[in-house]
């Protein structure tokens, strides 16, 4: 499968503390012609908890939860206040220059658009 | 020609029960996880169960859940003899006719989760916020629920 994701990982780096660990957000992963798009649930993360990297061919999200603030006791638990990460290797086709990305309600959507080198294209056959 | 001495073969030496006990101990293992974790982690089953916290302070009850994607409209909050109700519909917010999908792990459909309030609130005060793909629902509780300091006389 010619795949935009080759393998995904959770990278554990010096600055990754081991207590707490990185939840990984569900993804829908669509590709067109022009590109890949590339969304990401991350409820309680804004604009400003958002940071993705790009080393090489390799994409790296991660979502901090802004603080919130609980009075009170807990009565009931299911969220897991931690953060967001995921990583994904990217095809070599993507023209990193011009990825773009957009936070909306908690999902972040990223546009991949391929370089125009690999984009099909139909070629005009002259007499 | 040797004669060697037949010997029944018994269990401990079959080299396949140390396996057979591992699958004993998973199926073991598959009984006594609860199925609420089975299902909340698997869309199959249940369909979207969105995450959900209840705070409860001396004034108020704080619901939140976890609804990243949505549209506000298509958010319904009720509330019926103390029972807190959420439900709604998600949307897909782009379409994706001509792609080709490589994941798919969004739950797009409809959810519902309920919650049975502890205490009376009232109904008429109740607040509800989105922000950030999370629904904050605050719920005042009435005065008879709040907790009063009783003031004992001394004679």
């Amino acid at each position: 499968m010619k795949a935009l994701f080759k393998n995904e990982s959770q990278p554990t780096t010096p600055e990754r503390p081991a207590q707490r660990p990185f939840l990984t957000p569900d993804v829908n992963i669509y590709e067109a012609k022009d590109g890949y798009v590339l969304e990401a649930e991350m409820p309680g993360v804004n604009k400003e908890g958002l940071e993705i990297t790009l080393e090489g061919h390799e994409i790296t999200i991660t979502g901090r939860q802004a603080n919130e603030v609980n009075t009170g006791a807990v009565l009931f638990r299911e969220r897991h206040g931690a953060d967001y990460r995921r990583v994904f290797e990217l095809d070599p086709a993507i023209d990193t220059a011009r990825i773009a990305a957009r936070m909306n309600q908690g999902v972040l959507f990223l546009t991949l658009p391929k370089s125009e080198v690999v984009k099909p294209r139909k070629i005009a056959v002259s007499e | 020609m040797n004669i060697v001495k037949w010997q029944r073969p018994t269990l401990t030496n079959w080299p396949g029960f140390g396996r057979l006990s591992d699958l004993r101990d998973e199926i073991d293992r598959l009984f006594e996880s609860p199925l609420t974790e089975l299902t909340r982690n698997s869309n199959l089953l249940s369909g979207w169960t969105p995450a959900l916290d209840v705070y409860e302070d001396k004034d108020n009850y704080t619901v939140k859940v976890e609804l990243p994607g949505m549209k506000r409209e298509d958010i319904e909050v009720s509330l019926h003899d103390g029972t807190l109700s959420i439900s709604g519909e998600r949307k897909s917010e782009t379409k994706h006719e001509d792609a080709e999908v490589y994941r798919a792990e969004r739950f797009f459909g409809r959810f519902q989760r309920t919650v049975a309030l502890p205490a009376t609130v009232a109904a008429d005060k109740v607040k509800a916020a989105y922000k950030d793909g999370v629904l904050t629902i605050t719920l005042p509780k009435t005065e008879a629920a709040k907790p009063k300091q009783i003031d004992v006389a001394v004679n």
